[in-house]
């Protein structure tokens, strides 16, 4: 019989049979930064921000499987550099206008930006030229500030259950296409009640009309940091989805 | 818009030719760009509807693949290979003046839809370039008055296949075969072989010659098949392996510049790869197989159905092989469609499955759960050329060649500046000094040993030996003598890399790019010693911090020439105080255009 036990950071976690190490993380209340995991959703691994190091060796945490005895390390100084190096590479693909944008004090992007130190931009911007959809009624698609973590995608397909979003292109030219014949959101399925349509964790994609009701100094992480609030919410979606 | 009937046939025909079956959408997607040099809207629109497919998912493998395009392409689509040996051969003057001479550029379609124009990632034609493909097909050995003939064919719209057969002659090139092409097996010797011993003991044999993959990573061969046959495991520890089917896919997809000699494999030994994959399968259980062939290897395809229609008919492949009862196994060819990224073994499943080539995440590996999440077992098309070698010959006819780490021989693709570029075949242990002497190479400055990916080497590294335990590499060898700038070679791979990053995740998509930025910006004359710096942390983090090979790999040009050639970069810094990090003068361009002006009150000096 396993013990089903490993480290994080010097601290014993145990996990389940099946769990990925964050899984196994947010269930113990440790967090681990992250933009592109959802309890809810199937781990997809590519923003790359949960990048831990497991008995040596660099790996995903969110898509990595937990092992008996495994040594992992989170909270480290080269990882979160890394991490940084990260948010930046985000931030310059995109246009991300924090000043300008109705997600101010609510966008994970911005949050983890603060939260690991970061004071500028380090890359030359790429300032790509991106398409906004603003046909749909109640939601708005601003493709500028895509960050192509796919969890509109994977909402809608394991949420939802419609097909509503997808990745086209190749590298750099990667971008968000929506599945109606008109190729825009007014045709698509999408409704406002959708995880789809409110998944995203940067600005991206928003509920229109609502952009202000809460003023910017009282938004989620202008209170809290990200760490606080993502292990108090995404423990109670985990053990709600996994158990 | 309404489309006509005869279209909407012929995407239909080509839909049911290929059994409505999902995992063929990149095959039905090929046909319908052959037809219709492109994927017209209607014609995504009807695939999707009867594959029952989301139209974005069509759309998302249309974009993904650089062979594939939404945008109308000519009737005469010419692609001229961006390798850098190409580059080197004169290929970028050759586009210049086949562009001029058809009054169109490149990326650009001519407004009467004729012809269209292009570059590409390596052909696979880099020891007799400059290379290219017209409507997929190789074009090799390209000069000047070569192209003045095409564009008569092109201006009276000759069809391709009455072009000059001489155009597309590509030679196997074989300069110095050894172990394998030296004694290649007779059709059917490692079947019989296979049949007569039992698999257990032609295990034995391929777990004693030593063969390790021969695609790069090195993998033991015998072991991926092993794991293959007994995985995968449930979480108690019990085998799964009766519910499971098994597949054997050779990789083709000999995507990485400076390689072809999977092209003459599959030219003039196809029966012997085709074979080890029928050996493959009789020892994992697969029945069902893949040749997944890079999409610019087309012109290959014709005589590998021929092949696989001959090996049916002497049961070589089929039901019952060579009599024994359960030995069921046969192979079906998939083509790729310009995409690098596809050589790396998961990426490569999800294209066979249809989709956009994007590597997975591992584990589970591809012997656990490969294609449709069934064990599956992927080597490279020289790994099966050896195991019919071995199958037929024994493993210590193998084993006895090459180091103690590296058995057997290991066949390379020379390009680049030496007399004579082409196929080389050593046992392992060889030096790279041993090998510039043979092919005749002189004045080497270096050479860049396993292509973009793998890594340059210098002169004080020439006693180094070819193995997996020093200088690994799946078969590229390109030679620049001295007269070739470093710089320029970087800034081709470092290029390349960025066209080819998949997306996926961050540091790929975006570090490639900011890569090639940075890269381009020392070559243009822009950058200071900080900039070196930032360079080399940048690389570091691509090389620690990306998903798959090809991003762990896509920053050792820039690495290995900071590390080998220093010298080359600060050369390129212009001595001045303060360095702006763009062109001053060039970024005042759209402003002189509006308003119309040109004199020198409207230009800044740097």
């Amino acid at each position: 019989m396993s013990e089903n036990t490993l480290t994080i950071d010097g601290k014993p976690v145990h996990f389940k049979d099946g769990d990925t190490i964050m899984e196994a993380a947010i269930r113990a209340g440790i967090y681990i930064p992250h933009l592109c995991h959802d309890p809810e959703l199937k781990p997809q691994g590519n923003c790359k921000m949960c990048e831990v190091k497991v008995n040596g060796r660099n790996c995903s945490a969110c898509t990595f499987p937990a092992a008996e005895g495994q040594k992992v390390l989170n909270n480290i100084k080269e990882l979160n550099e890394n991490r940084r190096i990260i948010v930046q590479m985000l931030f310059v693909e995109g246009n991300h206008l924090c000043p300008g944008c109705e997600k101010s004090g609510n966008c994970k992007l911005q949050a983890i930006a603060y939260s690991v130190g970061m004071m500028e931009y380090r890359f030359p911007l790429i300032y790509p030229k991106r398409e906004m959809d603003t046909s749909h009624p109640d939601i708005l698609l601003d493709r500028n500030r895509c960050i192509f973590c796919e969890m509109c995608v994977r909402a809608g397909r394991e949420v939802d259950g419609k097909e509503v979003f997808a990745i086209s292109g190749r590298g750099i030219g990667n971008h968000l296409i929506v599945n109606s014949p008109s190729g825009l959101l007014k045709d698509s399925l999408l409704e406002v009640t959708d995880k789809a349509a409110n998944v995203c964790p940067v600005g991206a994609i928003i509920i229109k009309r609502h952009g202000f009701e809460v003023p910017i100094g009282q938004r989620i992480y202008d209170k809290k940091q990200i760490a606080e609030v993502s292990v108090a919410t995404e423990k109670v979606l985990e053990e709600k989805v996994h158990g | 818009m309404t489309w006509s009937e005869s279209k909407q046939e012929k995407v239909l025909a080509i839909v049911s030719k290929h059994e409505i079956r999902q995992t063929r959408l990149l095959q039905i997607l090929r046909e319908v760009q052959d037809e219709f040099h492109c994927v017209p809207k209607n014609a995504l629109e009807i695939v999707a509807a009867e594959l029952g497919l989301a139209r974005t998912k069509v759309e998302g493998v249309v974009q993904f693949y650089s062979l594939l395009s939404l945008e109308q392409q000519g009737r005469f689509h010419i692609l001229f290979s961006d390798s850098i040996t190409d580059q080197f051969q004169g290929s970028r003057e050759l586009m210049d003046y086949l562009s001029a001479k058809l009054g169109v550029k490149p990326g650009q379609t001519r407004s009467d839809g004729k012809v269209s124009l292009g570059f590409t990632s390596c052909t696979g034609l880099c020891d007799q370039g400059p290379a290219g493909l017209v409507n997929g097909h190789w074009l090799s050995r390209l000069n000047e008055s070569r192209i003045d003939r095409i564009v008569d064919l092109v201006e009276r719209e000759v069809p391709v296949s009455s072009w000059p057969l001489e155009f597309f002659h590509v030679e196997d090139n074989i300069q110095s075969p050894g172990l394998l092409l030296q004694s290649p097996i007779d059709q059917g010797e490692a079947l019989k072989q296979l049949v007569r011993e039992g698999f257990e003991e032609i295990f034995m044999e391929i777990n004693r010659s030593g063969l390790r993959g021969r695609g790069g990573a090195g993998f033991e061969t015998a072991w991926k098949w092993r794991f293959c046959a007994e995985g995968p495991e449930d979480y108690s520890g019990s085998s799964l392996v009766d519910k499971n089917e098994r597949f054997v896919v050779c990789n083709a997809d000999e995507g990485e510049p400076g390689t072809f000699k999977d092209r003459i494999l599959l030219n003039s030994y196809a029966h012997q790869v085709f074979e080890g994959m029928t050996v493959c399968a009789g020892i994992v259980g697969a029945k069902q197989g893949f040749l997944y062939l890079r999409g610019e290897y087309l012109r290959l395809r014709p005589q590998l159905e021929a092949i696989l229609a001959n090996r049916r008919a002497k049961n070589f492949l089929g039901k019952s092989i060579l009599g024994r009862n359960g030995f069921d196994f046969d192979i079906e060819i998939h083509m790729g469609a310009g995409a690098y990224v596809c050589g790396e073994e998961s990426a490569l499943i999800e294209s066979l499955e249809g989709k956009r080539g994007v590597p997975r995440v591992r584990p589970p590996y591809p012997i656990d759960r490969g294609y449709l999440d069934q064990p599956t077992v992927v080597n490279n098309v020289e790994t099966f050329a050896a195991v019919a070698a071995i199958a037929a010959y024994g493993g210590a006819w193998f084993a006895t060649q090459g180091t103690d780490k590296s058995k057997g021989s290991k066949i390379i693709s020379i390009s680049g500046d030496c007399e004579r570029p082409g196929i080389y075949e050593y046992d392992f242990g060889i030096s790279i000094a041993e090998i510039l002497m043979d092919c005749g190479a002189e004045n080497t400055l270096a050479v860049q040993v396993g292509g973009p990916s793998g890594g340059i080497i210098s002169g004080k590294e020439y006693h180094r030996k070819l193995a997996f335990e020093d200088l690994g590499t799946g078969g590229s060898f390109m030679i620049f003598n001295k007269k070739r700038d470093v710089l320029e070679i970087v800034r081709n791979f470092t290029h390349f890399f960025a066209h080819e990053s998949c997306g996926f995740c961050t540091p790929c998509r975006v570090g490639t790019t900011l890569l090639k930025n940075e890269v381009d910006k020392i070559c243009d004359g822009h950058a200071t010693s900080l900039d070196l710096v930032g360079l080399s942390s940048l690389a570091k983090f691509i090389k620690t911090a990306s998903h798959c090979g090809l991003g762990q790999s896509a920053a050792n040009p820039v690495l290995g020439s900071l590390s080998h050639f220093p010298q080359a970069y600060k050369d390129r810094f212009k001595d001045v105080v303060f360095e702006p990090g763009f062109d001053l003068d060039e970024s005042l361009e759209t402003a002189r255009r509006m308003s119309a002006r040109d004199d020198p009150w409207a230009h800044l000096e740097q």
